[in-house]
């Protein structure tokens, strides 16, 4: 129980998100109406984006400090799961803006709106897959271990202008845009706060467990090079 | 323009429907009953949905925990 009690906490959380998210009222605004309930969904892809990117550059830096390729290989399977969920917000919030934005702006349907946080997050998402490309190049070990991680440190630094600063500089269907504060926290709905928090917390627990599964086949099928002393 | 006898038939046509289309509207009403799966616009039937993929996935995710849990033992 000790161990996995944050598997159940996710479980549990994510259980209230899906239900929750959809039977609790929502404000009844125009253009977005039902589909702000993709808030639930859509915003913590994102947020555990954020959240993987920032554990795999922990364990890339721990790896420049002692050496040991199984930090190396955390650090991989956290960006690799991290890219995955970046796709999964990348698709979900071309599908809600594909509905919604035309409406506001009387134009035709496009899945590429052009939203600054849309471009910013997609060189993010270029950024980390050249992460797993350059990987991919090189086939020493300790080579590849160290280039990747200084890499990985350059790609986590450019991450936070291009999530958090940029899209809120120029005009953005966004949050964050035109003078609103997101970081105060009475800037959502009190109601969809407390699904919305929740289901976060709740996508971040899952996406570690999914990371943490595939640590452990990797760690099984690289046995021989993890644990073997170079030295 | 048109001949005399196509507007007819167009204005026939549209009046069938004007009579047509409302009674359609109608007998789809009539046909709803409120028990708890098909009240609130049927958004119980949506959850039901996502719920049973969040299931799937999350019993995925235990059957491969066991998995690997088992190789691990073996392995040490």
């Amino acid at each position: 129980m000790r161990k996995y009690w944050w598997k159940i906490l996710s479980i549990l959380l994510l259980a209230f998100a899906v239900t929750g998210g959809f039977l609790l009222p929502v404000p009844r605004l125009p253009i977005v109406h039902e589909s702000i309930r993709n808030l639930y969904f859509h915003v913590p892809m994102w947020f555990t984006m954020v959240v993987l990117f920032v554990l795999s550059v922990v364990y890339s830096i721990k790896y420049l400090r002692t050496d040991d390729l199984k930090d190396d290989l955390y650090a991989l399977c956290f960006a690799s799961v991290g890219v995955v969920f970046s796709l999964l917000g990348m698709i979900t919030g071309m599908e809600w803006a594909y509905y919604t934005w035309p409406a506001d702006t009387q134009q035709a349907n496009f899945l590429w709106t052009g939203d600054p946080k849309q471009l910013c997050a997609a060189l993010c998402m270029l950024i980390y897959m050249a992460y797993l490309v350059l990987r991919g190049s090189i086939t020493d070990y300790d080579k590849r271990a160290k280039i990747s991680a200084v890499y990985n440190i350059f790609a986590c630094a450019l991450m936070f202008p291009l999530i958090f600063i940029i899209p809120r500089m120029v005009p953005s269907l966004h949050p964050g845009s035109d003078g609103n504060n997101p970081a105060d926290p009475n800037h959502l709905d009190a109601t969809m706060r407390m699904v919305f928090w929740p289901a976060v917390l709740g996508w971040i627990l899952l996406s570690v467990w999914i990371t943490t599964l595939l640590i452990r086949i990797n760690l099984i099928a690289k046995k021989e090079i993890i644990y073997t002393d170079v030295s | 323009m048109y001949p005399k006898s196509h507007a007819f038939l167009r204005n026939s046509l549209l009046a069938i429907m004007t009579i047509l289309v409302p009674a359609f509207a109608f007998a789809q009403d009539s046909t709803a009953t409120a028990d708890g799966m098909r009240a609130n616009g049927k958004i119980y039937v949506v959850v039901l949905v996502i719920s049973t993929i969040f299931v799937g996935i999350i019993l995925f995710l235990i059957y491969l925990e066991k998995r690997i849990r088992k190789i691990e033992k073996n392995l040490h």
